[in-house]
């Protein structure tokens, strides 16, 4: 489908990689953890490694939750892009397959929120 | 001696005095008003939804003109505002002058161009009206609400913020996306889809919430619009059924409309359904229970009504039904989230609105909702009271941070995504992705705050270089807790346990 115009229609993507200063926006969602309210929004280097995004910058979104203290990161399931993910905590988040606006989805079974029901 | 005109044929000789353009071809004369594929037979069906000529217009808008502002007069003389309930529900009237009042504004403009682009007389004049009620309802509501900037934080710069700050761009990218679209589909957006169906859902909260709260200023702005809201109605429904009636080719453009238009407008009055039920001390009605008299009882009506032309319910009303139990609550939470970031105060609500939020929502609160806020309200006790420390992914389409559920799993947020040309692009529910689907080359320019701020363009990556860009300053966000609006609220009232007081004592 498409959109109704008078003459050609400009289309002008304004959120594409070269506008992000040679970062990607990536975002990360903590399944059934409600308190946090939103999957949160980050802009990385490509080459940063998956354990970094993990271990420095995804507490700063999540570890309010008193969840996040508890979390066996062997057990942790993975979702990239809507699909099942292992990351390999070693390799950049480019090598893991993570690219521009990517989302990444992650479950942690035991764990489920406040009260127990995904908050 | 002539005879004297009929009611009827003296209004058609104020009115119908266009003519057939001869120096340029009409096509070139009304160059919005075939593109978007609308078939009109013929204008001169138009029934004009209200026969006002200008006499009667400025009579009646005069006499309540001067109601209005000697009402405002009084209530600024006598301190009115010592009367509300409490100073937590000028967060509403926050909420309203940085997200309504601009969209009146942009409905001026809006409207300006109907009457301009519609090739009929009647259309044409019902538009202009419109034009001019709109902006004075902008203006009633700027004065009415000015009263208010000179007491609590949250007022002074509502322009700037409509322009820049993260949530305001919801109801701003619904107007931006009615404003760009064609004549028809604006009205069709604007007159039908909001000022006809959706209508009470804005206002009802807004008023009500005004009058049991004690703010007679802004029932009284209420009242007096009234009677400008009542011709919207009115015009709303007659380009809708014009356009219906007028060639069977329009139906399946002016259903896809509506589902578009009652979809985003849904999604912006998500807003007003978080006031309604976190912002009023005294609520009169939940959002719940608004949505189910004004949309599935009155809006079933009308759609019953609809279906001779072929119209039927929009195909997403199943997630309506579901999301009313729970879209209040998640809204609220996602406010509280990043209050920091606001240009309002949110809070913990106390036992009794959090025994009424139970009684409302007896499906859902208790189980999801209350035992997240009894965990925030421990850590404010603490000292901790919880802001989020990062941005939350919005949806491209109706620019809300993402955080609305699956009807079968109520606690998994929705992840909807399209790929266009290359890029993913990420929505919170089907509808959303399906306006995105449908007109890609229009949403891909949306000005989403959380992109933006990451490209550099929103001041700086700080959050304190965000908030100076906002011009949001200390006192305007932050929770209302500890926030100088209750500092000031309770020296008026007299409700305050100073160091002083106590030593008195």
């Amino acid at each position: 489908m498409t959109v109704k115009s008078i003459g050609e229609y400009p289309v002008l993507p304004r959120d594409v990689q070269e506008n992000f200063h040679g970062n990607i926006f990536v975002v990360v969602g903590w399944d059934k953890h409600m308190m946090i309210s939103s999957p949160m929004a980050f802009p990385l280097p490509p080459d940063m490694p998956f354990g970094a995004l993990v271990q420095e910058v995804m507490p700063a979104a999540f570890a309010p939750h008193p969840d996040w203290a508890k979390i066996d990161w062997d057990k942790v399931e993975w979702m990239l892009d809507g699909e099942p993910f292992t990351p390999d905590f070693d390799k950049s988040l480019a090598d893991n397959g993570v690219g521009h606006k990517s989302v990444i989805r992650f479950r942690t079974p035991g764990l489920d929120g406040i009260a127990g029901v995904g908050i | 001696m002539a005879r004297r005109m009929s009611l009827a044929e003296r209004y058609k000789l104020m009115t119908r005095l266009d003519w057939e353009p001869t120096y340029q071809p009409r096509e070139k004369v009304f160059p919005q008003a075939t593109y978007e594929g609308i078939k009109v037979r013929n204008w001169d069906d138009w029934e004009d939804p209200f026969r006002m000529t200008m006499d009667a217009y400025w009579k009646y808008q005069g006499e309540k003109e001067k109601k209005l502002y000697a009402i405002m007069d009084a209530f600024a003389q006598n301190n009115g505002h010592l009367n509300l309930t409490d100073a937590r529900y000028v967060n509403a009237l926050k909420l309203f002058l940085q997200g309504v009042s601009p969209l009146e504004y942009q409905a001026h403009r809006g409207f300006a161009r109907q009457a301009r682009q519609f090739p009929g007389a009647g259309a044409s004049i019902a538009c202009h009206m419109q034009s001019l009620d709109e902006l004075r309802h902008t203006q009633t509501q700027i004065h009415t609400l000015s009263h208010y900037n000179k007491y609590f934080d949250g007022f002074h710069d509502f322009t700037k913020w409509h322009d820049r700050v993260w949530y305001l761009s919801v109801p701003k990218s619904f107007f931006d996306d009615a404003n760009t679209a064609g004549p028809f589909e604006f009205i069709l957006a604007v007159g039908f889809a909001f000022e006809f169906v959706l209508t009470n859902l804005l206002f009802v909260p807004f008023m009500s919430g005004a009058a049991y709260n004690g703010d007679m200023s802004t029932v009284t702005f209420g009242f007096s619009a009234q009677s400008d809201e009542s011709r919207h109605m009115t015009l709303g429904l007659q380009a809708v059924k014009f356009m219906l009636e007028q060639h069977e080719d329009n139906v399946p453009i002016v259903q896809e409309w509506i589902d578009k238009w009652l979809w985003r407008g849904y999604r912006v009055l998500s807003l007003v359904a978080a006031m309604q039920d976190y912002m009023l001390p005294e609520s009169p009605m939940s959002w719940k229970e608004a949505w189910e008299i004004y949309f599935e009882e009155n809006g079933g009506a009308l759609f019953r009504d609809l279906e001779r032309y072929g119209i039927k319910m929009p195909w997403y009303v199943d997630v309506c039904t579901f999301e009313k139990d729970h879209l209040s609550h998640q809204v609220w939470g996602i406010l509280y989230n990043h209050t920091a970031a606001a240009a309002f105060h949110t809070w913990v609500p106390d036992e009794r609105k959090m025994d009424w939020l139970s009684a409302k929502y007896p499906d859902t609160f208790d189980k999801y909702y209350r035992p997240r806020l009894e965990y925030w309200r421990e850590l404010q006790e603490k000292g901790e009271r919880y802001y989020c420390q990062t941005l939350p992914l919005i949806c491209q389409t109706c620019q809300i941070p993402m955080g609305f559920t699956e009807k079968d799993d109520p606690m998994q947020v929705s992840y909807r995504s399209s790929v266009y040309n290359g890029e993913r692009y990420h929505f919170c529910s089907d509808a959303c992705k399906w306006i995105f689907d449908h007109e890609p080359e229009k949403f891909v320019h949306a000005w989403l705050p959380p992109q933006q701020i990451f490209q550099g363009n929103c001041g700086g990556a700080t959050l304190e270089d965000v908030l100076k860009w906002y011009n949001i300053q200390p006192g305007d966000n932050l929770d209302y807790v500890g926030s100088p609006d209750e500092q000031r609220w309770k020296q008026w009232k007299g409700l305050e346990d100073t160091p002083a007081r106590e030593a008195a004592e």
